[in-house]
């Protein structure tokens, strides 16, 4: 296997993007973020893959026009995900261990504020059988946090307990779109959203876009002094029906988890886009307390579509270029009441005896 | 002002699926007014029955029906529905253990208020009067009260249900990049408006965000001339739904002078199949009192007579 690691990592996050659903605007600003931290232009970058939904705004081949961001003579290697930014992140990383390139700059986007998110996201589901019911997201998370509190596997104590450490945290993201903690007390008295939920247990619909930027061997090492080595990255998927799996757990979470060496890990990025899910996914990655969870507010205070997952990947890469931490875990989730979840770990050393290609 | 000009539109489209074997029994028994379940290789009875055994991975050939009365095993309540849900006022939506299953199925409860319902309170379908094979032939759950309702009779002398139409439609808010919106301000105006890419200083009309050559933002706005070239052209003679124009008719990309990237519109006032590469042309536009900010202002472009320009002069933009 080829070392690889994440070297660059920009983001944006707002709650209502004033731009179009392409979001070129906001990419070319990412871009060049990224070629500021590299040193590199568009011509050092040996493959892009973008992630992106034409569903979330309406606008058909927005992922096409979003490669105007690039720049595309001469031409470049480019592919898509219609998934989460991780999961392009999966595809370049695959891309670079076949040896073909040695870098990659990998990008989502997504304006979910252009239509109803909670709605949108019911086309992601069982065609016959749930979509023509238009479950939306809320609900289906609901369904999921009521089965733990019933099963006295949480309380909403817990639940608040999340929701306050996030908002505390994101005060120091100038990205969150939803900050400020108070108490768990005072969350608890806000009323129900769509009970058993509380606003605050909910995601905020978010626009944004974000990218990170991945490299080989000595290409990472010219970058960065402290790159963030992908040392292991797994996904797998729970069946989509809600009722043919125990919604407590994350099978898919905790078989990615057992694919990696989680040893040592000091700090853990979790893409929690309800605050249960992360006492799941907490459970699930056998994270203790000693781990420090979400330091950047998570998703629970920004959680811009199809890029979401990715910024955890590269909001634990950019702790570790800072000495912050030296090895940390990164997850990422798509589809309903965390169906697919993709694990991966990032390191301050790459465990190669040899410090190179293998 | 917003940066950006916004429009309402609305996206829709009918869905049509085949159901396959064991989805269509399911939905055959839906229309017939009875739940149909799977029995799986572990001993689950599974509605609605899986395709394929989660553990064998064969196709599911043990069918077996379940009773329309069983237990909430966990809800969500729903105060703000959105469109096309199974209700229009708040409900739950639950996942009920019907009586003889042993996993549990997603849907609606009919109840007024959150107080109305509790973990294992006791349901039965309601179901919806005209049915037609589709999940929503359950209208939803309601409150299990006495006396049950009289069952829907057999209906089994039908054909089964072997597909599905489910219509989709989604409402956005859609905007115009910011240099769009000058472009479509520029209209409403009557001027046709580009930006010029400060890297290679070719002139994009309408304007892009960022050059498609090099990635760098367009920012130097340029008006352009409202004569150009006919690029290539295509002779429409096939009819569509919500056409205007009578075919034939020649729908063209137009090379404004002074302009990079041609842009399409139509050709008129000149029988169609006079049209031809190099022809000069020039904007014809509405009258003023009905423009707004569309490219629908200029109703088409119209030959000016002047001599064809010279291959040479648009090769490098075919």
């Amino acid at each position: 296997m080829r070392d690889v690691a994440v070297v660059g990592f920009a983001q944006r996050q707002m709650q209502e993007f004033d731009g179009s659903p392409t979001c070129v605007e906001l990419l070319v600003p990412l871009f060049a973020e990224c070629y500021e931290q590299t040193g590199w232009s568009r011509r050092d970058i040996g493959f892009w893959c973008s992630g992106s939904s034409d569903y979330l705004a309406g606008r058909s081949f927005s992922f096409v026009q979003a490669v105007d961001a690039i720049g595309v003579i001469p031409p470049v290697n480019e592919s898509h995900v219609e998934m989460d930014l991780a999961w392009a992140v999966y595809e370049a990383w695959l891309k670079i261990q076949t040896g073909e390139v040695d870098t990659a700059l990998v990008y989502a986007f997504g304006k979910s504020s252009a239509g109803l998110l909670r709605r949108t996201l019911a086309l992601q589901l069982e065609p016959y059988t749930m979509t023509p019911l238009w479950p939306d997201t809320v609900s289906l998370a609901g369904l999921q946090a009521r089965a733990g509190l019933d099963a006295g596997l949480w309380d909403e104590q817990a639940m608040a307990e999340v929701a306050n450490r996030s908002l505390t945290d994101a005060e120091k993201n100038e990205y969150a779109v939803r900050k400020g903690g108070s108490s768990v007390a005072d969350l608890l008295s806000r009323p129900m959203y769509a009970d058993p939920l509380r606003k605050h247990d909910c995601a905020p619909v978010t626009d944004g876009a974000a990218a990170i930027v991945l490299a080989a061997g000595d290409r990472a090492r010219e970058v960065r002094d402290r790159p963030a080595w992908l040392s292991g990255i797994s996904h797998h998927v729970d069946p989509m029906s809600m009722g043919t799996r125990d919604l407590t757990r994350s099978p898919s979470t905790a078989r990615s988890g057992a694919a990696l060496d989680l040893d040592g890990v000091d700090l853990a990025e979790l893409h929690a886009p309800f605050s249960h899910q992360e006492l799941v996914l907490r459970r699930e990655l056998g994270l203790g307390d000693d781990v420090r969870i979400n330091p950047s507010g998570g998703a629970l205070t920004s959680n811009p579509m199809f890029s979401a997952g990715g910024i955890r990947i590269g909001e634990a890469a950019r702790r570790v270029w800072a000495g912050e931490s030296d090895k940390a875990v990164a997850h990422a989730t798509s589809g309903p009441a965390l169906q697919q979840n993709l694990v991966c770990t990032l390191d301050a050393s790459t465990g190669s005896t040899d410090g190179g290609d293998r | 002002m917003s940066r950006t000009l916004s429009a309402p539109v609305t996206v829709a489209f009918d869905y049509t699926r085949s159901t396959g074997p064991v989805l269509g029994r399911f939905l055959t028994g839906l229309r017939d007014g009875v739940l149909v379940a799977g029995r799986t290789s572990d001993g689950e009875v599974v509605v609605p029955p899986p395709e394929y055994d989660p553990v064998t991975h064969a196709a599911t050939t043990d069918f077996v029906e379940v009773s329309p009365t069983g237990t909430v095993v966990s809800w969500s309540w729903v105060a703000e529905p959105v469109a096309a849900q199974p209700f229009d006022r708040p409900f739950a939506f639950v996942l009920v253990l019907l009586d003889g299953a042993t996993k549990p199925f997603l849907h609606a409860l009919d109840v007024a208020s959150p107080d109305e319902v509790s973990t294992g309170m006791r349901v039965r379908v309601r179901w919806r009067a005209e049915r037609t094979g589709a999940i929503t032939d359950i209208e939803g759950f309601e409150p299990v009260t006495d006396p049950a309702p009289p069952a829907p009779g057999p209906r089994s002398t039908l054909d089964p249900v072997t597909g599905v139409v489910t219509p989709v439609a989604l409402d956005y808010t859609y905007a115009a990049s910011p240099e769009e919106s000058a472009f479509y301000r520029g209209l409403a105006e009557g001027r046709i408006l580009g930006q010029r890419c400060p890297t290679c200083a070719k002139v994009y009309v309408p304007p892009r965000s960022a050059c498609p050559a090099d990635g760098t933002p367009t920012t130097d706005e340029v008006e352009l001339s409202q004569t150009g070239t006919v690029t290539t052209f295509c002779i429409v003679n096939v009819p569509f739904l919500g056409q205007r124009i009578t075919p034939p008719y020649v729908s063209a990309y137009v090379l404004l002078d002074g302009a990079d990237i041609a842009f399409l519109h139509l050709i008129l006032d000149i029988p169609a199949d006079q049209v031809r590469m190099g022809m000069r042309v020039e904007a014809v536009w509405k009258p003023r009192e009905e423009w707004g900010t569309t490219i629908e202002n200029i109703s088409h472009f119209r030959p000016t007579g002047e001599p064809d320009a010279a291959y040479d002069t648009y090769s490098q933009h075919l």
